[in-house]
């Protein structure tokens, strides 16, 4: 398709008002009541099946022939990772989940040729137990505001079209024909737009100090190296629409002056890595990057670089260094980067979330855009659901809701008639919040007030089995292995942090920890490097205010409340509820079961590891943990 | 039967492809600064970083050996040590940990006497562990040799595992 348009043109888009007409022609030749099936091709939906059932769509469409009436189309992430794989039909919008590739023949038989609805594969909403036919009228997307994301599920990220024909590079147009750079800054300012990264520093003071900063060479550069565990919206944005991130690259680089852009993203998102290169290429073919975009006489040229897997890389310093080709240490900050970053130049980094909103804030003005959000934190947010939760997912609102809503009315609540423990946000940086703040409203400040923060996105929910302890002792130790090593407080301070909530967990804490827990985050708050070892203590802080009592239980009582940390629990096997079907004995690696088959098995507690084998395999719930 | 590693075949391994990994590191003859993306086109064609070819690395780009070996040591997705036939990563991500992926390496622990970082004797296995992979919807999550297992259960594990010989 792109091969023929090219042939068609013959040479690049040349001028904002070629870009126009290329954009008039496109959605000319298509037909918006055509029928398209749009198959969800996130990572998630694919690791659940999307893809064999694209092939079995293209097979079956083959096959009748139908080529002509119906089109298929491999979309980026439309967030509802639960119910994956997804396929909407367009243009109605029929919603069916958890599509199997022996549903296709179905779907094609049923809904494209007799126009009939496949009941079996709607949604239904658990609350209520009604059957929903089209995907907007699912609670899930319903109650969100998808400005950012929306167009994941229309678009194909492979397809620089579809962006252009939903009104792609209009942005861009708009700087090149007539913003000087101050007004482009000015823009971004007066919206309220802080980074999506993490720390939520005001977005246009740092394109002021870099547009401010003396030197002819600038670079731009996109921070796609999602580390915090459980945020994956930046790789879902990146996967499903290249395009906004580099408009929004483009517009900053205009702004500042830069000629050279870098997108550092994680080796391990590989589909994420292949979209932004052929987004780049189909840029680069139609004008929009590379030499004299658009005929404004304006150069820019964006690059990839893959991440090494080190969670350090997402600070500024850090990922310039790598970017340098170094170890991703990160640097003291007497200078900021917007001045001094990548060899010595000023570098403007900005995350995948930030980016993408550039286009909009320009399309729409700032006035439009800071009317969304609350007074601190203008536009919406992308958060990504997960954990023990109903509806797993990404889900974008507007700043300011509340954390029930978000949790309960679009999250569906916690599985499995389980009660609400807390809600980690934030990434290792981030804190625990009980359930007394779930009427917060979320945005920067008011989950810094919490002892959290925004971080990236993520949003952890845990129910009542989750040991917060054991929570507190999992990102410390996360942040262990992945701390640089480079400065005393993060390297010495964390390792006693572990040690310390090691031993609680292992039942040989003593009351004193308390204490030095919270020594030890004074010291990394104030003495560490960089931010990896400055809000490293939020999680251990947030858990010791809101849970203390589950540390004293370990502590004093030495007992694990939730039934998580192994040396503290005894396993027994409920002899009512045993079958006898010898399924844990054989699965035992010490042998402490023992019992006949049909009889009920016991655990003999000297050999007990507690490794909790047994209850893993046992299908008649019959171990029990205490 | 006891395997053990034999580092004359590595050797031999290595310069078979010589030729491949000569274009590859002059492909990056202008571009110095991207080492971490040819160290990680190596390890894509040998599994791991074979000490030669670092070495070869610091020759012919001309860096410091000391840097690429601190590069190649830093990044966790970097392995100096040959791999295993099939690589296991448990997703270790806030969202698999409170779904019980801890319990799942634990289990490939005591099923075949690896632990993380380590590779069975017969050379069957790798286990890794990973930060996240971002299928937080469905964890806990395994791959095995890039093929993504979600929700994975103790018993489906087993039958996962099976598979590959």
């Amino acid at each position: 398709m792109v091969e023929q348009v090219r042939k068609l043109l013959e040479k690049k888009v040349e001028s904002p008002e070629g870009l126009e007409s290329l954009r008039q022609s496109i959605v000319a030749k298509r037909d918006p009541q055509r029928t398209c099936i749009s198959v969800c091709g996130g990572t998630a939906c694919r690791a659940s099946g999307a893809e064999a059932v694209v092939d079995a769509f293209l097979d079956e469409i083959e096959r009748r022939e139908l080529q002509v009436q119906v089109s298929l189309k491999e979309t980026g992430c439309h967030g509802f990772c639960e119910r994956g794989p997804l396929v909407v039909i367009e243009p109605k919008k029929i919603f069916y989940q958890q599509v199997k590739p022996e549903d296709v023949e179905e779907i094609i038989d049923e809904t494209i040729v007799a126009g009939k609805i496949v009941e079996r594969l709607l949604y239904t909403d658990p609350t209520t137990s009604e059957t929903i036919t089209y995907e907007p009228d699912v609670p899930f997307y319903k109650k969100q505001t998808r400005n950012i994301f929306g167009a994941n599920g229309t678009i194909d990220p492979t397809n620089i079209e579809d962006y252009i024909a939903s009104g792609g590079y209009s942005a861009l147009t708009k700087v090149l024909t007539g913003m000087k750079p101050q007004q482009i800054v000015d823009e971004v300012k007066k919206s309220g737009l802080r980074g999506r990264g993490g720390g939520g520093f005001p977005t246009g003071r740092k394109w002021q100090s870099c547009l401010e900063a003396k030197g002819k060479v600038k670079y731009v550069i996109c921070n796609a190296d999602e580390g915090d565990p459980g945020a994956y919206q930046d790789r879902s944005l990146l996967e499903g629409n290249p395009h906004s991130i580099l408009e929004g690259m483009i517009i900053g680089a205009r702004a500042i002056g830069s000629h050279q852009g870098y997108i550092y993203v994680r080796n391990e998102y590989p589909l994420a890595v292949r979209h932004a290169r052929i987004a780049i290429e189909q840029a680069m073919d139609y004008g929009l990057l590379g030499k004299n975009i658009l005929g404004s006489g304006f150069d820019f040229n964006i690059t990839i670089n893959k991440g090494g897997g080190a969670f350090v890389c997402g600070e500024s310093s850090a990922l310039m260094a790598s970017l340098e080709g170094k170890v991703g240490e990160p640097k003291a900050k007497y200078v900021h980067m917007a001045e001094k970053g990548l060899w010595e130049h000023p570098s403007l980094l900005n995350n995948v979330k930030t980016w993408a909103n550039v286009p909009l804030i320009i399309n729409k003005g700032a006035d439009w855009y800071a009317k969304i959000g609350t007074a601190g934190s203008k536009g919406t947010m992308i958060f990504s659901l997960v954990g023990n939760i109903v509806n797993t997912g990404l889900v974008e609102v507007p700043m300011g809701i509340t954390l029930r809503q978000m949790i309960f009315d679009i999250g569906g609540g916690i599985p499995d008639g389980k009660k609400f423990k807390a809600v980690q946000t934030g990434g290792p940086s981030g804190g625990c919040i009980p359930e007394k703040f779930l009427d917060t409203p979320v945005d920067f400040d008011e989950l810094t007030k919490l002892g959290s923060m925004m971080g990236s996105g993520g949003m952890i929910v845990m129910d009542e089995d989750t040991c917060m302890v054991d929570v507190a002792r999992y990102f410390i130790e996360f942040l262990k292995g992945e701390s640089c090593g480079k400065c005393t407080p993060c390297r010495e301070g964390i390792n006693r942090m572990s040690e310390i909530l090691s031993n609680i967990t292992q039942g040989k804490g003593k009351p004193e920890d308390l204490d030095t827990l919270e020594d030890l985050s004074e010291v990394l708050s104030a003495g560490a490097l960089c931010a990896l070892g400055q809000t490293a203590a939020n999680p251990v802080l947030s858990t010791i205010r809101y849970f203390k009592d589950e540390y004293l239980a370990h502590i004093t009582d030495k007992k694990c409340p939730a039934g998580v940390c192994r040396e503290l629990i005894r396993l027994s096997i409920d002899p009512e509820k045993c079958e006898g079907c010898l399924r844990c004995l054989r699965e035992c690696p010490t042998g402490a079961v023992t019992g006949e088959k049909k009889q009920a098995h016991t655990i003999n507690q000297d050999m007990c590891i507690h490794c909790g084998a047994c209850y893993d395999v046992c299908k008649f719930n019959a171990v029990i943990k205490r | 039967m006891e395997v053990t590693l034999d580092f004359s075949k590595v050797k031999a391994i290595v310069e078979d492809y010589t030729e491949k990994v000569d274009s590859l590191i002059d492909s990056y003859a202008d571009k110095k600064e991207q080492i971490i993306s040819l160290l990680q086109d190596i390890q894509a064609e040998f599994n791991y970083l074979p000490q030669d070819v670092l070495v070869k690395i610091s020759q012919k780009l001309d860096i410091p050996l000391s840097q690429v070996f601190s590069v190649a040591t830093f990044f966790r997705a970097f392995s100096l040590k040959p791999r295993g036939r099939h690589l296991v990563t448990v997703c270790l991500g806030t969202a698999c940990h409170v779904k019980g992926g801890q319990r799942l390496v634990d289990k490939v622990s005591r099923d075949y006497g690896i632990k993380p970082g380590e590779t069975t004797e017969d050379m069957r296995f790798t286990l890794e562990t990973v930060n996240c992979l971002g299928c937080c919807a469905l964890g806990p999550v395994v791959v095995v040799d890039g093929k993504y297992q979600s929700k994975v259960t103790s018993d489906k594990l087993n039958r996962v595992l099976k598979q590959y010989k």
